[in-house]
């Protein structure tokens, strides 16, 4: 069993829901990034999505935007990021991360090499963005052979026959994007969420993770109520962005506490 | 005259390798509603009359083509013929294309419509036919942009659009595109997006790449007419690709016709200040498709380079990596100093003044016709005015206005 199901396999005996917070490798400095990760699981994080930083972020919104701005002046490269992965290793052989980014710096490093790189990392998954089912059949099948889930990304906007298609073809998690928009966009329409999570679930046979818009710990008890992981992302970047020098894992990780305790109270 | 045996792309939009659908899920399901609401307004003669409609009555067409009879006789080798793109409404060949997707978001019932500009050109075209048919227009402008090309911006204004200056990134045009798709995921559901160039994802490039199809239609006939016979090469600059695949497209299956896309080498391809993409670059995914980018080791895309702000784009259309990678069409470049030369020219020995986009091809087209003899008919899209560009060309001479 991939670090992924058995995660998602203990959680379901405890019945408990997964809390998956994202940070960008190299923000706000490439020397944070795995006490961040580490301030993460601390916090109650289950899973870690690692996004690596990319110059044309088509389909985030102006915080992980950023996030990707300032990480690339540091000249962060998917090489660098597989270290830092390397280096969260070393002192946690129980936490799944994630890779999730764009093509281009995929293929620029070559998918072979790293499918086969990311996996001796220690990575667990990956979520190109801009990779739909329908131009990535070789690249989801590269990652399986290598030990790695491929995670696709539904929308409210996917018709019902996509379900069945992205769950043939992805593994270890799907991740629902819970609104029309970029990462970050505010309202999240959670009856619309709860209306659609029971079909997916049967449809994709895998666990459903739902994210984009949330920002608070009741909006993610929610969440939790109906879905089988919550992914957090803009609202840690600003978190970080807004924390003095240095403190950023501290106030991340206070911050994920409280959403745990509310998920957990719930769940 | 042979068939046109050409059927790329396939169903989902594949030049060979290159081209396809690179988004995120979200976008999907738009570019699907896209692709079934133009196979039907293709499929309708209404659709149809309409936008010939339009191009004849509001933008001017049929565009002429001029024999430069002169400047031919000063390079001294084969005739050049310019296609006369430069005398649309809106001054360049950009309004093809806008009126034949603003008449497809009609159809769709989008009543917002909102497009991605570099120079701004395909901003006042998109604007232009956003007051034209009453909808409401947003454009999306680097802010580096904006500030570099403030008539254009006061342009759009006029024409009643509004002007988003966009900070990310390098704050240039493929920033702009990166905008304009997060607006399209976000207001799918009234909003349609005009892209200005044969680039995106399915099916953009092929759509843009029928509007603008017009223009090698013309030719084909006017040759002949005019020429007695089909030119022996087609010139056009390349930035996204849109002026080019306009005038190659009828021109692919003639075989005999030699295709020549220009790309701006800027300060010289050996500076890395440059904007040739095919020339110089290695094929990634970029802006929903895949083709031959600007970029550093890493993935990461590069700034690009050009005196011409329409060919500043580290990218190309995905059909053009597949007319280079297949050999039917060859693709060179143009320095800054060179479409300078070639735009001075232009104006001096046929009065007309080129944008500087249409200078790479001009400057080419000079440098290929002495080599030639002089029964060697060249064909080059004149792809626009130059008025735009009085700025940039005095500074270049050391006017300041
Ligand atoms: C006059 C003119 N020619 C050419 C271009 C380059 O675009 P494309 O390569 O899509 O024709 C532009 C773009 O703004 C333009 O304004």
């Amino acid at each position: 069993m991939s670090r992924i199901a058995s995660k998602f396999a203990h959680l379901q005996a405890q019945s408990r829901k997964a809390l998956i917070p994202f940070i960008t490798a190299g923000d706000p400095e490439p020397g944070q990034t795995v006490p961040l990760m580490q301030a993460l699981v601390a916090g109650g994080a289950d899973i870690i999505e690692l996004g690596v930083p990319f110059s044309d972020p088509m389909a985030d919104g102006p915080t992980i935007q950023r996030a990707s701005e300032r990480a690339l002046a540091y000249g962060i490269s998917l090489r660098i990021v597989l270290g830092m992965v390397r280096e969260f290793r070393k002192h946690d052989a129980d936490t799944p991360v994630v890779l999730m980014g764009y093509a281009n710096p995929v293929e620029a490093y070559g998918v072979e090499a790293f499918a086969r790189d990311a996996k001796a990392a220690g990575v667990d998954g990956a979520l190109i963005v801009d990779y739909p089912p329908e131009e990535c059949a070789e690249f989801a099948a590269t990652l399986k052979a290598a030990g790695l889930d491929p995670i696709f990304l539904l929308a409210p906007t996917s018709v019902e026959a996509r379900y069945a298609e992205v769950g043939a073809m992805g593994s270890g998690y799907i991740y629902y994007v819970s609104l029309k928009g970029v990462t970050g966009s505010a309202a999240i329409d959670l009856d619309e969420v709860a209306r659609r999570i029971p079909a997916i679930r049967e449809k994709v046979g895998l666990p459903v993770g739902v994210g984009f818009g949330v920002r608070d710990a009741a909006t993610a008890a929610r969440i939790a109520a109906v879905a089988d992981a919550v992914v957090i992302g803009s609202r840690i970047i600003e978190i970080i962005e807004q924390s003095p020098p240095g403190e950023a894992p501290a106030r991340v990780g206070e911050f994920l506490r409280g959403v745990r305790v509310a998920m957990d109270a719930k769940g | 005259m042979p068939e046109n045996t050409y059927k790329l792309p396939d169903e989902r939009g594949h030049f060979g390798k290159f081209g396809g659908i690179f988004v995120a899920e979200t976008l999907m399901p738009a570019l699907e509603e896209l692709r079934l609401a133009y196979e039907a307004a293709l499929c309708d003669p209404a659709f149809r009359a309409e936008f010939e409609y339009e191009l004849e009555h509001y933008v001017g067409r049929p565009s002429p083509i001029y024999h430069a009879k002169r400047w031919s006789e000063l390079l001294g080798g084969a005739q050049i013929y310019l296609k006369r793109e430069d005398l649309n409404h809106t001054g360049a060949h950009k309004i093809n294309n806008c009126i034949g997707q603003a008449l497809l978001a009609r159809r769709m019932r989008k009543p917002r419509v909102i497009a991605e500009t570099g120079a701004g050109q395909h901003g006042v075209a998109t604007a232009t036919v956003a007051a034209r048919y009453g909808m409401e227009c947003v454009v999306y402008m680097g802010s580096e942009d904006v500030k570099r090309q403030a008539a254009n911006v006061y342009r759009m204004k006029l024409l009643g659009a509004r002007v988003v200056p966009v900070e990310s990134g390098s704050k240039t045009l493929k920033d702009a595109l990166n905008e304009a798709m997060r607006d399209w995921v976000t207001n799918i559901a009234d909003t349609f997006y005009i892209i200005g160039t044969v680039a995106g994802p399915h099916p953009y490039p092929m759509m843009v790449r029928d509007f603008q199809s017009v223009i090698g239609r013309e030719c084909l006939e006017q040759m002949p007419a005019l020429a007695g016979r089909q030119p022996d090469a087609v010139i056009a600059c390349v930035g996204g690709g849109s002026n080019a695949m306009g005038i190659f497209y009828d021109y692919i299956p003639h075989g005999e016709v030699k295709l020549i896309g220009v790309e701006a080498a800027g300060h010289g391809l050996e500076s890395g200040k440059h904007a040739a993409s095919l020339t110089a670059g290695r094929p990634g995914v970029l802006h929903g498709n895949r083709t031959y980018l600007l970029q550093d080791d890493n993935g990461q895309i590069i700034e690009t380079h050009s005196i011409s702000a329409g060919l500043d784009y580290p990218g190309v259309g995905p059909e053009h990596a597949w007319l280079k990678d297949s050999g039917r069409a060859e693709y060179v470049t143009i320095t800054d100093a060179e479409a300078l030369a070639g735009f001075h020219a232009l104006c001096k020995y046929e009065g007309i003044i080129p944008a500087l986009e249409s200078s790479h091809a001009l400057a080419y087209a000079a440098k290929l016709a002495p080599t030639l003899g002089k029964d060697k008919v060249l064909l080059v899209n004149l792809s626009g005015r130059g008025d735009k560009d009085m700025h940039t060309v005095a500074e270049k001479s050391g006017i300041q206005f």
